[in-house]
This record gives C-alpha cells, sequence and structure tokens, in this order.
C-alpha cells in the first residue's frame, strides 16, 4: 500500500495535497482497495462552501456507498470531471488522476487536526488488523 | 404454495434451539404494561359451513348496485382470465424480493418488462419496479425532487387528487416543506398555469401536476416545463387512471421530469381500494436520486440474456439512512398483474381500450348536454371522467340515484366546498350504453321529483 510522504491524510481516509491556498483532495489507496470497484463518484458543485468534514462527495463501489468528507474549510475550486466517465481511476491512480475535488482552503495553516503518513500508516495498520 | 402453519412441537423445537423456555419469555423485551393480558374479545369458532353461510348473510348486505359511474382514484375495468391465471401461479408467489438472480430469473424478467412497459407509457428514461401505490408514488417524487436541488418550496395544484395531497404532506412531515397551494381555473377546470408562471423562483423545488387531473380534465401544460427548469426546479406529473398514457400525449413528451402515479386501472380490480401498485419514472439524469427497486438486463458468464437488480447503492440495505427512500421493495404481485394486463391486451389493444373509454365518457357527457337544470361543470377535454354540475346539493343528487342502483360518482363537495353542486362521474367500457341512458332518463324524472 502507498502512502505518499508530501500528502496530509485524514480519519476517513482521505488525503489532502496542500499547495499555498489550494488543496486536492481525493480517497486513499487503502481506501479504493477496502470501497473495491468505484461505479460512481458524485461530484459537489464549483463554489459550493464547505466547512472540515462536511459532506464533499460519494463514492459508490460495487460493494457499497461511502461519502467523501472534506478534510479542511473550504471553496469548491474545481472538480474532476475525467471521474464522470472514468469513475475507475479512483481505483488506478488514487494520488493521481483519481483526485476528486479542488480546495481554496479558508485557512491554509490550520493543518494540526490532519494525520501524517507515518500516522496514517498507523491507523491503516489498525484498521486491517 | 401451500400454507402450513406451525405445531405446537414446532413451537416448542425452536424456543429451545435459542434457549428460550416458552412465548412468553421470547417477547419478555416488550414491557409489561403494553403486553396483553388474557384473551382477544374475538366470537367464538365456527365451522367451515356455518363461516361460509355468515359470509353469504354479510355479502347480502352489500348494495348490489346494477350501474357505477364512480371513479375518482379507482377505476373499474374488464380485467381478462389470463391476469388471475399467471399471477397466481405458484412460482410468482413470494413474500420476499429477488436478491438471488440464479434463482429469480422468471421474476426478475417480469420486473424488467414491467419496468419497460412503464417507460414506454409515461416517455421517460427509466421506470423503477414499482412502489406501494399513487399516493405514496407522489411524495417520493416530492421527496426526490427534494434531494435534487434542495429547495424547500413545492407547487400543487389543487386539481391534484385532494386524498394524494393529504397523504403526500403526511408522507413528507418530517422534511422542511413549504407548500403552496396552486389555484384551478373555475371555468377550464385546469390548473392555473399562469399562476405557477408568475410565481416560481429561485426557492421553488418543484411544481407537481395531475393529468388528467381530479377532475378528470386534461392539463395542456406543453412548454411549461421549459419555464420551471429556467427557475432551477422541477416538473412532476402524476397519473391516476394509468390507461389514460394509452391515448394520450405521453407525461414525458410533454417535459416531466418525474412521472409517479397509479397503475389499478391496468389490471388491478378495485377492491375497496387496495393493494393497488404506484409507478414511477425518471429522465435518466436523476436516475441515482431515484427511490425504490430496479432491475437491470445484463448477460450471464455464458453470454445468455439475463436479469438482475441493479443500482442498490440508492437503497436502504446498503445506504442505511442516506438511502434515498425507506422503500426497499416493490409491490411484486401487482405489478406482475399489471405487466401481464400490458402484455395481454398489447399496444393497439391498451389504445383501443383507452379510446372505448374516452367514447363511453364522451356519449355521457353529450347526454347531459340538453338536460334541464344539469350542466358539464368545466369546459376542458377530459379522458373518462368529468364534473357533472346538479341544481342542487350534489350529495342528494347521489343519495337519492342510489336507491335505483346507481352509484352516481363523488360528490365533491367534501373536499370542494365551492363544489358542492357537483358530481365527479366516470365511464369506463363496463358500463353500457343502456345503464347509461338509464341513469340520465333517472336524472330527468329526480329532477321532477326533488326540485
Amino acid at each position: 500500500m502507498e502512502t505518499p510522504k508530501n500528502l496530509f491524510y485524514t480519519i476517513e481516509h482521505e488525503w489532502i495535497r496542500i499547495e499555498g491556498n489550494k488543496g486536492f483532495v481525493g480517497v486513499t489507496d487503502f481506501a479504493q482497495d477496502q470501497l473495491g470497484d468505484v461505479v460512481f463518484v458524485e461530484l459537489p458543485e464549483v463554489g459550493a462552501n464547505l466547512d472540515q468534514d462536511a459532506t464533499v462527495g460519494v463514492i459508490e463501489s460495487v460493494k457499497t456507498v461511502s461519502d467523501l468528507y472534506s478534510p479542511v474549510a473550504g471553496t469548491v475550486k474545481a472538480v474532476n470531471k475525467e471521474l464522470e466517465a472514468k469513475p475507475e481511476l479512483v481505483n488506478s491512480d488514487p494520488y493521481g488522476e483519481g483526485w476528486i475535488v479542488e480546495l481554496e482552503l479558508s485557512d491554509p495553516d490550520k493543518t494540526d487536526h490532519l494525520l501524517s503518513p507515518e500516522k496514517y500508516e498507523e491507523q491503516c495498520a489498525k484498521e486491517s488488523n | 404454495m401451500s400454507y402450513v402453519p406451525h405445531t405446537e412441537s414446532d413451537i416448542k423445537e425452536m424456543l429451545s434451539a435459542i434457549g428460550v423456555k416458552d412465548v412468553d419469555e421470547l417477547f419478555s423485551s416488550i414491557p409489561e404494561q403494553l403486553r396483553l393480558k388474557g384473551e382477544l374479545d374475538l366470537p367464538s369458532v365456527l365451522s367451515e359451513a356455518d363461516l361460509s353461510s355468515h359470509f353469504d348473510d354479510l355479502e347480502k348486505r352489500n348494495m348490489g348496485a346494477q350501474s357505477v359511474f364512480l371513479g375518482a382514484g379507482a377505476y373499474r375495468h374488464y380485467i381478462p382470465a389470463v391476469v388471475a391465471a399467471l399471477a397466481l401461479r405458484g412460482e410468482f408467489s413470494t413474500s420476499y424480493t429477488p436478491y438471488q438472480p440464479e434463482v429469480s430469473q422468471g421474476t426478475l424478467q417480469a420486473i424488467y418488462e414491467f419496468q419497460t412497459m412503464i417507460a414506454m407509457l409515461t416517455g421517460m428514461d427509466i421506470a423503477n419496479a414499482s412502489m406501494y401505490d399513487g399516493a405514496s408514488a407522489l411524495a417520493e417524487a416530492v421527496l426526490m425532487a427534494r434531494r435534487v436541488n434542495k429547495r424547500k418550496k413545492i407547487f400543487i395544484s389543487k386539481a391534484v387528487h385532494p386524498e394524494y395531497r393529504q397523504v403526500a404532506e403526511t408522507y413528507c412531515r418530517g422534511d422542511e416543506i413549504e407548500w403552496v397551494e396552486v389555484p384551478y381555473d373555475q371555468e377550464s377546470g385546469q390548473t392555473d398555469l399562469d399562476f405557477i408562471r408568475d410565481n416560481v423562483g429561485e426557492e421553488t423545488c418543484a411544481v407537481v401536476l395531475q393529468s388528467p387531473n381530479f377532475f378528470g380534465m386534461i392539463e395542456e401544460y406543453e412548454g411549461l416545463s421549459e419555464d420551471i427548469r429556467n427557475a432551477g426546479a422541477l416538473l412532476i406529473v402524476n397519473v391516476v387512471p394509468a390507461l389514460s398514457m394509452a391515448v394520450l400525449k405521453s407525461p414525458g413528451e410533454r417535459g416531466a421530469d418525474i412521472v409517479c402515479g397509479e397503475g389499478q386501472s391496468l389490471g388491478l380490480p378495485v377492491s375497496y381500494g387496495g393493494p393497488y401498485v404506484g409507478f414511477f419514472a425518471v429522465r435518466k439524469e436523476y436516475l441515482r436520486q431515484m427511490p425504490g427497486r430496479l432491475c437491470g438486463e445484463t448477460k450471464d458468464r455464458e453470454g445468455r440474456r439475463a436479469f438482475t437488480l441493479t443500482l442498490s447503492t440508492r437503497e436502504q440495505h446498503i445506504r442505511r439512512e442516506r438511502a434515498t427512500s425507506n422503500i426497499c421493495t416493490n409491490q411484486g404481485l401487482c405489478a406482475l398483474s399489471v405487466t401481464i394486463f400490458m402484455a395481454a391486451m398489447g399496444k393497439q389493444g391498451l389504445r383501443d381500450l383507452a379510446i372505448l373509454n374516452l367514447r363511453k365518457a364522451y356519449y355521457l357527457k353529450k347526454q347531459f348536454a340538453g338536460l334541464n337544470g344539469f350542466k358539464l361543470r368545466f369546459s376542458a377535454n377530459s379522458f373518462n371522467e368529468f364534473v357533472l354540475r346538479c341544481p342542487k346539493k350534489a350529495g342528494d343528487v347521489r343519495s337519492k340515484l342510489l336507491t335505483d342502483g346507481i352509484v352516481a360518482g363523488l360528490a365533491l363537495g367534501e373536499h370542494y366546498p365551492e363544489l358542492d353542486d357537483s358530481l365527479l362521474l366516470c365511464a369506463t367500457e363496463l358500463n353500457t350504453r343502456r345503464e347509461m341512458d338509464r341513469f340520465v332518463d333517472l336524472l330527468i324524472r329526480l329532477d321532477n321529483r326533488i326540485y
């Protein structure tokens, strides 16, 4: 399982890549593996304002449906339209082409609540047991 | 399928398997004060012969009306014998939903055919496997519109079946809906579409119309959907006599986003109001917000045509509290009956039947045209129902005719005080010309008798 070092993580298995006041959000490799084949991603509207932990989308796999929560507070700047036709990108490239939303962060410095790659790996190890 | 009740020893065996002493202990989690003490207050046991003659006595107390001109949401039609003969086959009689496609291809195919026929009839992209009935289907349509755009205002025509409106309001009570009643035109009997055009705005979630409406009048809402869509709202069209769609331009062609309604007129008896079957159809873009079951066509691993439930992630058993609806089943046997009825009638047969209904009602309408004191209440086009204005209280006219074995429709005053002098009448293929003539004759004589 891959856990890139340049990302922050959440306990709900989202990742966020923060660049200045922008943040790209997706689900982790662990999450996509647990979900199984993703068949549909419901994307938010561009411009939507989100509180931290607000529902930002829905990921539907052949087994289940999960909500995607926003790791930080912010505004939706863009969504990954590619996923409408190719939801499987979430499985094949969760940290790259499988990104889901781009946010403008309300407070780019507020990252204390996010997990480091190491912490997140510990979390996954616990869940796997 | 045979009915096999539990024997005493079955019950003992089951109780001992789960380690419970007796039935009382099994229900011990129900608080003491809520439990029934003693026996139910029921009449004593009758032998089969006595019971049968008891029901014969009860049946004799029925009116035995010779002529029925009552519709108002429940329609009498001839149901060919093939419907019961096939629908009641043991293979179809299961109380449970077919989760396992490997053993349920027949049931699943029937559901798939039902969906296909409803989609064709409504002119929509996708129909589900059915709802409990027309009224709850309407309520589900409103809740679905709420999910689509999250707005709160629902415009609902006053010419939508009053009981459907009550059910929708009750069903949606947990939600934060602001209901706006749309008036109807006193002359035409159609919904005031200008009221809708003038008042829909950015808070409008959806507009609900019924066509033919409760007065039997066909709503002419061409083009309205564009105005509604421009406001970001949805158009919900409710159809109560589903048969009407076999001859009228479909709601889909006329711009509806959600079409819901009652399927009883397609092969189910009126039977005191149920069980009936609701239908529900949407445009493709709203597929994932739909309530209810969906059956899809696929291929098995040997490439053969096969059917299976699909898109279940919308449903309660997977999505729990975030499901699109509490309904997690369908009205299987009734939907099956409707499917068999439509298949037996065929496309042309259904159309012919609808036209026959239209003509019967038109004949009856025409007889009233020259009648002293009686008048057609509304001017719009109708299908198999229309409103007749009487010289006095409609309820009195109805009561008098009842003594002649005629059920003269529904007196509208109960639901519409302003229509206290009006009867909602229905004619179907089961009303003969002779009985319609007799009805009109009696009305004339009644006129002399009571006024």
